[in-house]
């Protein structure tokens, strides 16, 4: 028995579960698939006085898309579910290609879209794909809902700005500006290990032009890193070969790799180049072959 | 490691305990936990089941898995209270009083456990797979098990051990 000594509470709604964050005065965690927090626990590396155990709050283990095509993710829709989605496979390719790569099989059976992104791991996978796809968190808190971009949302490694009594209830991938494309490369050692470096890659295009551009980088800094001028060179232009080559040096140049025990910093920031090339290159060509 | 959990059962002022009740291998049992205790810890030494191995104990190596609701966890990242009014299948809800599952059968024809200390794990994983897919191929095989380590590095087996399950279960069913 690792973890230190807490409260514990299970609650069976929204309603609930904030007012028990606001009895927590900010001693409390969110335990939603706990494949981060449970390990953070029995390290002692988190030792919450309050643990709100959000697994019983039915209706947020969804995730749909709205008529405008807009995607929303409840705040328990797992991992696994993603994964195995025949609409995500189908509408979301940047999505659909990482869900496969995050953790183990069996983490993803319990760990949540959402509780990864509020966990804000640097090596997160989803926290890239949301950046690259403009997505945004809502949260709760007793006051109502507010949308928190991504890009403002990680404040740092490891931590987000909600707000003490907020829950993120869903992320919310906004609709396509026309066809959406897009994927997620990952080098890992082995299957489990946080990436040695990854790209998320996600392009809506229109009559063979890129309408909108989102390229974002995991393991390669202290945060996700937003290649934001990689994609904003690809907009208004068509995907071709010099274009590809100047987005992936321009993702490149903006990596902060380091040196450790999975590579050198000069590998890495190979790897963000290759991949961003690789991604936008197959993008261009199912692009092609769907015109 | 028994008085660990008779020590937490003892309720004391100070101490928060949950009663929880978890259908274990179709059977309903009950006790007062600390919220704090993991599945793992439960099972093994509160209700005696030491099928569930415990290897790495940091959600890597997945000889802790079992069975939630029908979906492989690691029971050693899943706090007891978690568990609460579900059903969970360990190791040893695989065997009839009669029979072997055809699981642990594949393991003892094709060589499929070497230490047997990753087993429980990979055969609850296997389970998880072929419930949801009778009819794998070697790649979904090694793709469903990836979440499972064996340091004896008996993979080639395992995977056999897997493919010869299936090929039962599809047998027996048709």
């Amino acid at each position: 028995m690792y973890p230190s000594r807490f409260r514990y509470e299970s609650p069976t709604s929204i309603e609930e579960a904030i007012s028990l964050l606001e009895e927590g005065k900010g001693e409390a965690k969110v335990l939603a698939g706990g494949q981060s927090l449970v390990p953070m626990l029995k390290l002692r590396f988190a030792s919450p006085e309050l643990l709100v155990d959000i697994n019983n709050i039915a209706d947020l283990d969804y995730h749909r898309f709205d008529a405008d095509g807009s995607l929303h993710i409840g705040a328990l829709c797992r991992h696994e579910h993603l994964e195995k989605s025949a609409d995500i496979s189908a509408r979301q390719p940047t999505i659909a290609a990482a869900a496969p790569l995050v953790a183990d099989p069996i983490v993803r059976t319990r760990g949540t879209f959402v509780g990864s992104v509020c966990h804000a791991d640097p090596q997160g996978d989803w926290a890239s794909c949301m950046v690259a796809l403009d997505g945004y968190i809502v949260a709760q808190g007793p006051n109502g809902r507010r949308n928190i971009p991504v890009r403002s949302f990680v404040s740092g490694p490891f931590q987000n700005v909600l707000a003490y009594n907020e829950l993120a209830v869903e992320a919310v991938i906004p609709a396509p500006q026309g066809t959406a494309l897009g994927g997620y490369m990952k080098l890992e050692r082995r299957v489990g290990d946080f990436a040695t470096a990854a790209v998320a890659v996600a392009v809506d295009m229109s009559g063979g032009k890129v309408t909108r551009a989102g390229i974002a980088l995991t393991g390669v800094g202290g945060t996700t890193v937003d290649a934001s001028d990689a994609a904003a060179a690809l907009v208004g232009g068509s995907l071709d070969e010099a274009s590809i080559a100047q987005a992936a040096e321009l993702a490149a140049s903006v990596a902060q790799p380091r040196s450790d025990h999975r590579g050198s910093a000069s590998y890495k920031r190979h790897i963000i180049s290759t991949f961003t090339a690789r991604l936008l290159g197959s993008i261009s060509e199912s692009n092609e072959r769907a015109a | 490691m028994t008085s660990l959990f008779e020590e937490i059962t003892e309720t004391s002022v100070d101490i928060p305990v949950r009663r929880v009740t978890i259908t274990v291998n179709g059977e309903k049992r009950s006790a007062n936990v600390e919220p704090r205790l993991l599945l793992a810890h439960l099972l093994r030494q509160g209700f005696k089941l030491t099928g569930t191995h415990t290897g790495c104990d940091t959600t890597n190596c997945g000889a802790c898995t079992v069975l939630v609701d029908g979906r492989p966890a690691k029971s050693c990242t899943m706090l007891a209270v978690q568990a609460d009014g579900r059903d969970v299948m360990t190791v040893e809800g695989l065997a009839t009083a009669s029979e072997l599952h055809p699981i642990q059968e594949g393991f003892k024809e094709e060589h499929g456990l070497q230490c047997g200390y990753c087993t429980p794990g990979m055969m609850l994983a296997a389970k998880a797979l072929l419930d949801e897919n009778p009819d794998p191929t070697e790649d979904e095989v090694r793709w469903a098990l990836s979440g499972n380590l064996c340091r004896c590095t008996g993979y080639q087996n395992i995977v056999k051990s897997v493919l010869w399950a299936a090929e039962k279960m599809r047998n027996s069913a048709g």
